[in-house]
């Protein structure tokens, strides 16, 4: 449940960058994403379009505080986006550094408890390091969404190890990858360490074929989701084989 | 008047930000506003008064990820 909201398709498909609004659209489609995300720009030719699209996606907007580097730049953006979208969804972004995209932490918790106390339900754009995590969620946060890898770099899930471990840590938080997934197989491995959603944009948006890449990434993240509930075999060190020894002939001379 | 519109200045009539976004011809119910780095909501923009210098932003819905 993401604040109250149950999901069935856990796939957050990001709408930047895509070759022609006719091709988001399909990309919208194809991915079954409910959830979409979109951002505030100074006012200008072509937006009636988009909120054409918008509308008939039938998706729930979470727009997001893309390119803050600051908390007021961040609780400004936020609150104009509520207004705008009729929703008190925000994914917020604090950006750290121009380069890196890295999230500023300090900023971020600032942020997310003035919009938590404003109503807003707030999906903060994290690292995996659980002691924010724990000052997000304290500052009024019920979701999570670490990166994967820095915003557009399609390395995947950087750190496999550190992920695994703040899935461990906040059993009942839902928690979503968002940033950096590259391919639909890094997506379904976050569905299948047991994250509860994954966000992307470039992956898809930068495909040959969006529309298609968004189906994968559509099964993937489904796919990934069932193999998770099913619950994966133990890992072992030794081969062990599966077909039984017991009954088996004897052709020895 | 002149005041700074999404960062480019501009020589405006209009004294209040609901009066702005007439004079610039933009549907309010399609903008979300803010003047001097606050937002300001719909039915506050009327009373939201330009001074000369104002920094006024008007942001529509866009993609992003």
């Amino acid at each position: 449940m993401f604040y109250g909201t149950e999901l069935k398709n856990r796939l957050m498909l990001g709408t930047a960058q895509y070759p022609s609004p006719a091709i988001l659209r399909d990309a919208i489609a194809a991915s079954g994403a409910e959830v979409i995300t979109v951002s505030l720009r100074r006012e200008g030719a072509g937006g009636g379009a988009f909120r054409e699209i918008l509308k008939e996606s039938g998706c729930r907007i979470l727009p997001n505080t893309a390119g803050c580097h600051s908390v007021r730049e961040a609780v400004t953006t936020a609150q104009m986006a509520r207004e705008l979208f009729d929703t008190r969804w925000v994914k917020l972004e604090v950006i750290g550094h121009a380069d890196t995209l890295q999230p500023d932490p300090f900023a971020l918790v600032e942020a997310a408890r003035i919009l938590s106390a404003e109503g807003f339900q707030v999906f903060p754009y994290t690292t995996e390091d659980l002691i924010v995590g724990e000052k997000l969620i304290e500052a009024g946060c019920e979701v999570l969404m670490p990166w994967g890898a820095p915003i557009g770099s399609g390395q995947g899930l950087r750190n496999l190890e550190g992920l695994h471990t703040m899935r461990a840590h906040f059993p009942d938080t839902p928690l979503v990858v968002d940033a950096g997934i590259g391919a639909p197989s890094q997506a379904m491995a976050a569905m299948e360490m047991g994250f509860d959603a994954v966000l992307l944009n470039t992956a898809v948006a930068k495909a040959l074929d969006p529309a298609a890449m968004a189906r994968a990434f559509g099964q993937a993240v489904e796919a990934g989701r069932v193999a998770h509930g099913a619950g994966l075999m133990p890992r072992r060190d030794m081969a062990q084989a599966s077909t039984p020894i017991f009954g088996m002939a004897e052709f020895a001379s | 008047m002149r005041v700074e519109v999404n960062g480019k200045p501009r020589e405006v009539a209009a004294r209040d930000l609901a009066a702005l976004l007439a004079e610039l011809g933009i549907a309010g119910e399609s903008v979300a506003t803010a003047l001097d780095g606050g937002f300001v909501p719909r039915g506050a923009r009327a009373g939201a008064v330009l001074e000369p210098g104002a920094k006024v932003e008007i942001l529509a819905p866009m993609q992003g990820g």
